[in-house]
């Protein structure tokens, strides 16, 4: 009876499912890319460099990157830290705000705000009752980088000087810096600078002798997750780190009911060099829009790996040949390249060869500058191994509010760990897609989310040739 | 009827005992007493005179880090002293010990052996390291050894990709692994002798291994390119 129901042309149900999936990875591909393109503050003028290449040892602002000199007080003041310090306090909240406006200073975090903007909503932020809190993030949870850890006990002082200015620029009498766990001997570092800060008077009662007030709190958590920046104040404040929705913003109501932002410890640490140099001075590096130095930590397989101190907008090539010392087994033996931390979708060999690193130029390639995290990735490894682990990642660490995060963490670990055996069918690379574009649409509440669509976008786009050969291999018996 | 209570409940202790989850009974508590030490005690009073009393709910992370140091691990009871300490509901703090993973709530072993196994440290071989430590200790993942010196765990990226692979036993970092080191850290440890922290290969921090490329030269002085700053009581900023 219910064969007579049918209708003669319907195919069999896998077909059907295939035809479903077809078209929904078909339509993601006609959907535009949406990109935004933030402004910049008022009173930066762009400037046309157009060659950037190695910065003179002058140029660097962490001097003291490799620890080879004296951490503490006394090596900080001879490298410059603290210099003047109050008569730059002395110019004022608005002439500070102006000179980083004009900068240029982009968020080094990982998003790329416009300094100059961000920073002018916890400014504008008012707050009678209520003192307004700076909150420093040097979770540095993402795999493959390690900066902040070099701030943190080998230049304290720069970033609590860093603290003391962009506090005092926003309003805020209080700043709290959140480190992860595993840095207590880092943590250390920068409870000794502090205890030194405000033994010689530079923080505390009355900051460099100017009469504003300004506490330092160090406090430590744990989690990925709490890198993130609602996640971190839930942290902060003893209940567990998950992050919630964004209208009650952080500059209207943030760690306990106070207005706060959560700065990472790199773009603190500047501040005080862009002060003390000019503004113009730190426009003069890097491209338009995309101003100044970063640090770069090469990891993954070159022959050196190491952190490095560039100008930004340096090629990616040339980053790594001078300082890494290349890939392993030359250029040539190059796999893939994730430009900026695990988030970050891959770039294969020839946009490697060419791309700029710095905001604009890897968001036209289709990737992210991220943190500068660079994981090199070269033919010797197997590259279905390597993104297995990397999506295994993402499932220890979402704290599974979301129903599609939580979903997408545990199918995609599943389907990846079929790929590196071979033993599916290549529909799956197709559902790979489609979960992924699920993913993508609904609307999650953090990031990470995107992070995992980034991984898995990439291995399809990038390995999807090897999966199919592995497919083939496995079914022939071999 | 009552075949089928006992049939429940052995179940649910059943599955108690394989989570490891030991939910503390009542005579257990006194058994395990806990209280701050006398310099544990001085430690909790300075740190909460940086928080307000309104926001004292803030020092629980760091208050129930002091208490686990001082016991080795935090049981029940110490998360009810910390949560009689800044006053909140104990089940909130419990909540908050089991969420964080830098919290055991079960007794650990003297040394807790982290590898890395994030995607840095694969690609240098953090996964042979973590082989080599699970035939040398004869563990796996979770477990400890019966004479409570080694814990061995797989952590998720520790913040030093660059000197990859990466170690970490109690709060100390070893980097820049291969075999035979950690052969040595191990062989140290057995004996109770704290091998020194940082990379294994020669190099100080993270400097390329062939020596630095960067910061040859000598950093400048104070007020180096200083720029003219203007006069704050003549000049008003726009």
């Amino acid at each position: 009876m219910f064969r007579k129901l049918l209708p003669n042309n319907l195919r069999s149900l896998g077909e059907q499912q295939l035809r479903l999936v077809q078209t929904v990875s078909k339509e993601a591909e006609k959907q535009p890319k949406k990109s935004k393109k933030l402004d910049p503050p008022k009173g930066y003028k762009p400037n046309c460099k157009t060659k950037f290449g190695p910065l003179d040892d002058c140029d660097r602002i962490f001097q003291n990157l490799y620890g080879r000199h004296d951490w503490r007080l006394q090596g900080a003041c001879e490298r410059g830290d603290w210099h003047r310090t109050g008569d730059l306090l002395e110019q004022g909240p608005e002439w500070i705000m102006e000179q980083v406006s004009k900068s240029g200073l982009r968020g080094r975090g990982g998003a790329g705000f416009y300094a100059g903007r961000k920073w002018d909503f916890l400014r504008k932020a008012k707050s009678e009752k209520v003192p307004k809190v700076v909150i420093v993030n040097c979770a540095e949870g993402e795999p493959g980088t390690c900066k902040d850890r070099e701030i943190l006990r080998h230049e304290p002082h720069k970033l609590i000087e860093g603290m003391l200015l962009v506090g005092v620029a926003m309003g805020c009498g209080r700043a709290i810096v959140y480190v992860r766990n595993r840095f207590y001997n880092e943590a250390c570092n920068l409870h000794f600078a502090l205890e030194e800060a405000y033994h010689h008077g530079l923080v505390g009662e009355s900051a460099c002798g100017s009469g504003i007030k300004f506490d330092v709190m160090v406090q430590r958590g744990d989690r990925y997750l709490c890198g993130e920046e609602t996640a971190m104040i839930n942290c902060l404040m003893g209940k567990l780190g998950r992050p919630r929705r964004r209208p009650p913003y952080l500059t209207e109501k943030g760690y306990f009911g106070h207005p706060c932002l959560v700065i990472n410890a790199e773009s603190i640490a500047v501040v005080p060099s862009i002060l003390r140099r000019g503004s113009e001075w730190w426009a003069g590096l890097g491209s338009s829009y995309n101003t100044g130095t970063k640090l770069y930590c090469l990891s993954g397989q070159v022959n050196n790996p190491c952190t490095v101190e560039e100008e930004m907008s340096i090629p990616l090539k040339d980053l790594i040949e001078r300082h890494a010392g290349g890939v392993k087994g030359g250029w040539d033996n190059l796999a893939a390249v994730f430009p900026g931390g695990l988030s970050t979708p891959l770039l294969d060999p020839p946009t490697a060869a060419e791309v700029l690193m710095d905001f604009d130029c890897l968001v036209a390639a289709g990737s992210g500058l991220g943190c500068g995290a660079v994981i090199v990735m070269s033919k010797d490894s197997d590259p279905l191994a390597v993104m297995l682990r990397s999506i295994q990642f993402f499932e220890k660490h979402t704290c599974k509010q979301c129903t599609y995060c939580r979903d997408g963490a545990i199918w995609l670990p599943e389907i990846f760990a079929r790929f590196v055996k071979g033993q599916t069918h290549p529909h799956e690379i197709d559902w790979t897609l489609a979960i992924a574009d699920k993913i993508r649409n609904s609307k999650p509440i953090c990031g990470l989310a995107y992070s995992q669509v980034s991984v898995a976008e990439s291995l399809v786009r990038l390995f999807g040739p090897q999966i199919e050969e592995r497919i083939l291999k496995y079914a022939k018996g071999s | 009827m009552q075949r089928l209570l006992r049939g429940v409940r052995s179940i649910h202790l059943a599955h108690l005992l394989r989570t490891g989850v030991h939910l503390d009974a009542c005579e257990m508590r006194d058994k395990l007493k806990f209280e701050f030490s006398e310099d544990n005690r001085r430690r909790v009073t300075a740190l909460l005179a940086w928080y307000p009393e309104p926001e004292w709910k803030g020092a629980l992370l760091p208050l129930l880090d002091i208490a686990q140091r001082q016991q080795g691990w935090l049981s029940i009871s110490a998360v009810h002293v910390v949560a009689e300490t800044i006053k909140i509901d104990p089940m909130e703090a419990f909540e908050a010990a089991q969420f964080y993973t830098m919290f055991f709530m079960k007794p650990r072993g003297k040394y807790v052996v982290s590898v890395c196994t994030s995607t840095p440290c694969k690609l240098r071989g953090g996964d042979e390291i973590f082989e080599a430590c699970k035939k040398t200790l004869n563990l796996e993942h979770g477990q400890t050894t019966p004479d409570m010196q080694f814990t061995l765990k797989e952590d998720y990226c520790m913040g030093a990709c660059v000197n990859a692979p990466v170690l970490a036993i109690n709060d100390d970092m070893y980097e820049d692994l291969d075999e035979k080191s950690l052969g040595d850290i191990l062989a140290d440890l057995r004996c109770d002798k704290l091998p020194p922290a940082g990379p294994r290969n020669g190099r100080f921090a993270s400097e390329p291994k062939g020596g630095p490329t960067t910061l040859k030269s000598h950093p400048p002085p104070p007020g180096f390119m200083m720029q003219e700053l203007p006069d704050p009581k003549t000049n008003k900023c726009q």
